[in-house]
């Protein structure tokens, strides 16, 4: 496990010991939440036989697949916009000169330096005053502006890494500025970008507190019918459903990390804010 | 050749408004408006039936120090500093580990604690209350070894609720220390012990002081949402504890108190401003903090 290491140190025994215990303790409850989901009683606190019956209540459940799609719908939208807005706003800002740019700057890191019950409540108060009916464009605007910082971020450390001497070359060569982005400036961030991406689809398919200052009583979300069934006390379903989206998560993360070679880099860079 | 130039910086302008128009114009729409006028709104009055009445007044920010937010107040303070307490003390070594391994290693280490948080943290949180239960499984199992007589009440407890945010933003304040942890160049390290320090002078000398950026990192990781995530609270404390998120919540659902919910909300903006101010003074990187 570590590098150029013959025999293990007693410290390092002890350092894997540590890290084993933390895990442990990181897994118990996920290990309980999945064993539970195979569970008889629907009463969550006492174990009583094994059954599969909660998985096919869970695929027989029209209402949850529609929600299911309203939740894919939100995080795929607010993604793309996401993306593109920071993406450009990124490279743009680096040579950029405005008055107020600073500010902007700034204001953009908000959404992650800010509690989300702030951004929420700021968002709902500017709706309402402005006249604007709560609904799939209010969520759509607040999961955006949350995830804008994240891919701000990724693409502009992966700008920081980038010479600026190819861009000017390709424009000298006489290249317009557009070409120049596809084919230089893009394949260049192009990681931090799928980075971001990825990033912020996780973070808007997860997304509870924003969603819930912005929707409708007609609009829910997957998150907000974990929560409100939470709430009412967890039933096998529920139980059954995040083993499917853990699994599902599991996956794509893998294929994900095989694909980009497995180093913390790259998971610094799909890291899900809190 | 002058007419040349003229049009490329017409050019350049148009793809510079191009590239930087949607971002300001987001950020000034849906982040720097709704937060002014989050903090108008924190002066206005609450009139009948929910209703915003335009009249300015300094009562929500009065209401704040009375005695039964104070009890809020301190409850989010408690937990969040316990919380934070045990993120950084038990986190630190587990990143100071993970520096010391291969970076295949370390990758999969850093992925097996993130994916829990990465899926729904929410019903996996859910999990402590069939753990922590009266008849739950570590009251039944520690019964059973004998080292307990009568099961101990866990739930619904401040311990729940921290061991619950404990594990929700642990994973996310690992991260910033185990950069700076990886940055430190173990030559100062040598040097240190080279020139007579023992490891605990060291640690204290030379790692602590070099890696204290991480640190206050995770702490803000930590402390910032554990203040305003109200859904651990409300899972596992019951109805017992109430931290500054749950209060805020209700008072924009249940109690229709939109002023005074905001007020709250820009109070914790700023106590949290501030702690942002003295760890880019500190010279911290926002960067970091996503």
């Amino acid at each position: 496990m570590y590098p150029n290491n013959q025999k293990k140190t007693g410290k390092q025994i002890a350092g894997e010991v540590y890290t084993a215990l933390l895990l442990i303790f990181i897994y118990v409850p996920v290990g309980v939440m999945i064993a539970f989901s195979f569970n008889n009683s629907r009463v969550n606190m006492v174990w009583s036989g094994f059954t599969l019956k909660y998985y096919r209540q869970l695929f027989q459940d029209s209402e949850l697949w529609h929600i299911f799609g309203i939740t894919l719908f939100i995080a795929l939208i607010a993604t793309v916009l996401a993306v593109f807005i920071a993406t450009l706003g990124a490279v743009g800002f680096r040579k950029a000169k405005f008055p107020g740019k600073k500010l902007i700057e700034q204001s953009v890191y908000f959404p992650i330096v800010l509690p989300e019950i702030v951004l929420g409540a700021a968002l709902l108060l500017m709706f309402t005053t402005a006249g604007f009916t709560l609904g799939l464009a209010t969520i759509i605007i607040g999961n955006t502006t949350l995830l804008l910082p994240y891919v701000f971020i990724t693409v502009k450390a992966r700008l920081v890494g980038m010479d600026p001497a190819i861009e000017e070359a390709s424009l000298d060569l006489g290249a317009d500025r557009f070409y120049t982005f596809m084919h230089i400036t893009l394949p260049a961030i192009g990681p931090g970008v799928v980075s971001g991406a990825f990033m912020s689809f996780s973070l808007a398919l997860d997304e509870l507190i924003v969603t819930s200052f912005l929707t409708s009583a007609d609009i829910t979300t997957l998150p907000i019918k974990v929560y409100s069934m939470v709430k009412k006390g967890v039933t096998p379903e529920i139980n059954a459903l995040t083993t499917i989206i853990f699994l599902i998560c599991m996956a794509g993360v893998l294929v994900y990390l095989i694909r980009n070679g497995m180093t913390v880099r790259h998971l610094k860079q799909t890291q899900r804010g809190a | 050749m002058k007419k040349g130039k003229e049009k490329k910086t017409a050019k350049a302008k148009i793809s510079a408004i191009v590239m930087n128009g949607p971002i300001v114009i987001w950020s000034v729409l849906f982040i720097l408006i709704p937060v002014g006028v989050l903090v108008v709104m924190s002066f206005m009055t609450k009139g009948p039936l929910g209703i915003i009445v335009y009249r300015p007044t300094l009562a929500n920010y009065k209401a704040i120090l009375s005695p039964v937010y104070g009890n809020v107040v301190r409850q989010s303070v408690v937990i969040a500093f316990w919380t934070t307490l045990l993120t950084v003390l038990l986190g630190y070594p587990f990143a100071a580990i993970m520096s010391k391994m291969r970076a295949k290693y370390s990758g999969i280490v850093m992925l097996l604690l993130m994916i829990p948080m990465w899926v729904s943290g929410l019903v996996i949180i859910y999990s402590f209350v069939i753990l922590f239960n009266q008849s739950g499984l570590i009251n039944t199992l520690l019964l059973k070894i004998g080292l307990i007589r009568k099961p101990s009440k866990m739930l619904y407890t401040n311990f729940s609720v921290i061991v619950g945010m404990f594990y929700m933003f642990m994973p996310f304040a690992v991260l910033p220390m185990y950069s700076s942890i990886e940055k430190l160049d173990p030559a100062l390290i040598e040097a240190s012990k080279d020139l007579g320090a023992g490891p605990v002078r060291t640690f204290f000398k030379v790692t602590l002081p070099l890696t204290s950026p991480g640190i206050f990192a995770a702490v803000i990781l930590t402390f910032i949402p554990c203040i305003g995530y109200y859904m651990v609270t409300d899972m596992l404390g019951g109805g017992t504890s109430m931290m500054a998120g749950n209060l805020i919540y209700r008072q924009f659902t249940i109690a229709s108190n939109w002023p005074f919910g905001a007020a709250l909300a820009v109070i914790l903006a700023a106590v949290i401003l501030i702690m942002v101010l003295i760890y880019t003074r500190l010279g911290g990187s926002l960067d970091d903090l996503g």
